[in-house]
């Protein structure tokens, strides 16, 4: 990984005296996708579009996207770089589109 | 009904909460009540931390933290300087845990509402002090097991009631408060968007299970705050200008026993037929309270 340092810190402020981050969104750096054991595998076929899973997902991890071969309807996409694989949406989801599959070997 | 919906600019991932938070399950719900136009003073605490890892930020917004118990007096004072500028579309709008604002923080929150500051607070109830290590708080709920009041053989954990912060909001004569869970993320964004509607003070308290303070599995944030809904002991709650509205049940209680929402949380496994009645008491007060 990439150290940190003055020039390529999203420190805008004097940095000796102050300790501000000022470049908003900067945590995208960080990927939480490897916390994970367990991954949410979508079966777009069964799911009804209603976005819920996109809602709860601590992460905000999972976008809600039109699909072409689903005449355009939207299905959740998930951004495994960040997917810490909580279930939540899997557990959540009405009809059970979702399913949390083995993520290591 | 479904619309497609954008990932949140305003709270991005790779913040470092636990996985299954419903804190930061709550906050995503809190950011689509919101529009570009807003300045958050945010409390220490776990939203705080886990998304503020120097040198990242996850935020998207205007976002400041500064300590753990002045969150509203520093909305105040933003309130103020917008004003001394002339801009009255800004939002101000406080985020914290229910440490800072039960306990901690609580004197300065009554003055920002006796000024009548036009403010949106919002505090993410966690029922604990969960971003060090689950002390017990001024919200704990009886019965709970936490790290300053253990269950025992001579402890049923806390013993104390929780407090009831919504009627001290009320008590203040705020002209908004609400109260939602994060088992109904489309309730929390519609009170995010009424309390910003209202001109003055508002206050929106969110139940927010807490993975290893609630002691439950990663994915039953959700549905904890479902059940603290259908048991009637957090029922959805909305007063306009002190009045209870309607609207605000929408979600009828179908009194589900509490044992259903305790059986499930390690923080109140220990409890026995006795505690369970008295809590099942607080709910079936509640239901009367409110006509649920
Ligand atoms: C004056 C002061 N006392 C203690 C702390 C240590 N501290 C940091 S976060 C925290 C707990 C926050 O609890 P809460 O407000 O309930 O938020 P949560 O972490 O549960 O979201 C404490 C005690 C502090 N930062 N400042
Ligand atoms: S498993 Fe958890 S983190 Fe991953 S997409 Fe589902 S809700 Fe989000
Ligand atoms: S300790 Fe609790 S509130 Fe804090 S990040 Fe973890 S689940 Fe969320």
């Amino acid at each position: 990984m990439k150290k940190t340092n003055i020039k390529n810190s999203p420190i805008k402020t004097p940095a000796k005296k102050l300790a501000v981050v000022t470049a908003p969104n900067t945590s995208l750096k960080n990927k939480t996708g490897s916390w994970r054991t367990h991954r949410p595998v979508f079966d777009h076929s069964l799911c009804i579009g209603c976005s819920l899973c996109s809602k709860i997902c601590p992460e905000g991890c999972i976008v809600m996207a039109k699909q072409k071969k689903y005449g355009q309807k939207i299905k959740p996409v998930v951004d495994y770089d960040y997917c810490k694989g909580c279930g939540l949406c899997a557990k959540e989801c009405p009809v059970k589109a979702i399913k949390m599959e083995k993520d290591y070997e | 009904m479904t619309k497609k919906i954008k990932n949140n600019k305003f709270l991005s991932p790779g913040h470092n909460a636990c996985a299954g938070c419903g804190q930061l399950s709550a906050a995503q719900a809190v950011m689509r009540g919101l529009n570009k136009d807003v300045i958050i003073a945010n409390a220490t605490g776990c939203l705080e931390v886990t998304t503020t890892a120097y040198p990242q930020s996850s935020w998207g917004l205007p976002w400041i933290h500064s300590l753990f118990e002045n969150a509203a007096a520093v909305a105040s004072g933003i309130l103020a300087a917008l004003a001394q500028k002339g801009d009255t579309k800004t939002k101000v709008i406080v985020q914290a845990g229910d440490g800072g604002t039960y306990d901690i923080g609580l004197g300065l929150i009554s003055g920002m509402w006796e000024r009548g500051e036009n403010i949106l607070y919002v505090c993410y109830d966690t029922e604990a002090y969960s971003n060090t290590g689950i002390q017990a708080s001024g919200a704990t709920p009886y019965g709970a097991s936490t790290t300053t009041t253990p269950d025992g053989n001579a402890s049923v954990g806390s013993t104390q009631r929780k407090k009831d912060m919504l009627a001290i909001a009320l008590a203040h004569g705020v002209n908004y408060a609400a109260q939602s869970t994060a088992g109904f993320p489309d309730d929390i964004t519609a009170k995010v968007k009424a309390a910003l509607a209202v001109d003055g003070p508002s206050y929106l308290q969110i139940l927010a299970p807490c993975i290893p303070g609630w002691k439950i599995n990663n994915d039953e944030a959700v549905l904890m705050g479902k059940l603290a809904v259908a048991t009637g002991l957090y029922p959805l709650l909305e007063y306009r200008n002190g009045k209870l509205s309607a609207s605000s049940i929408t979600v009828a209680s179908r009194k589900v026993a509490v044992s259903e929402y305790l059986k499930n949380q390690g923080r109140f496994r220990h409890l026995k037929n006795k505690e369970i009645k008295i809590i099942q008491k607080l709910a079936d007060d509640n239901l009367k309270k409110y006509r649920l």
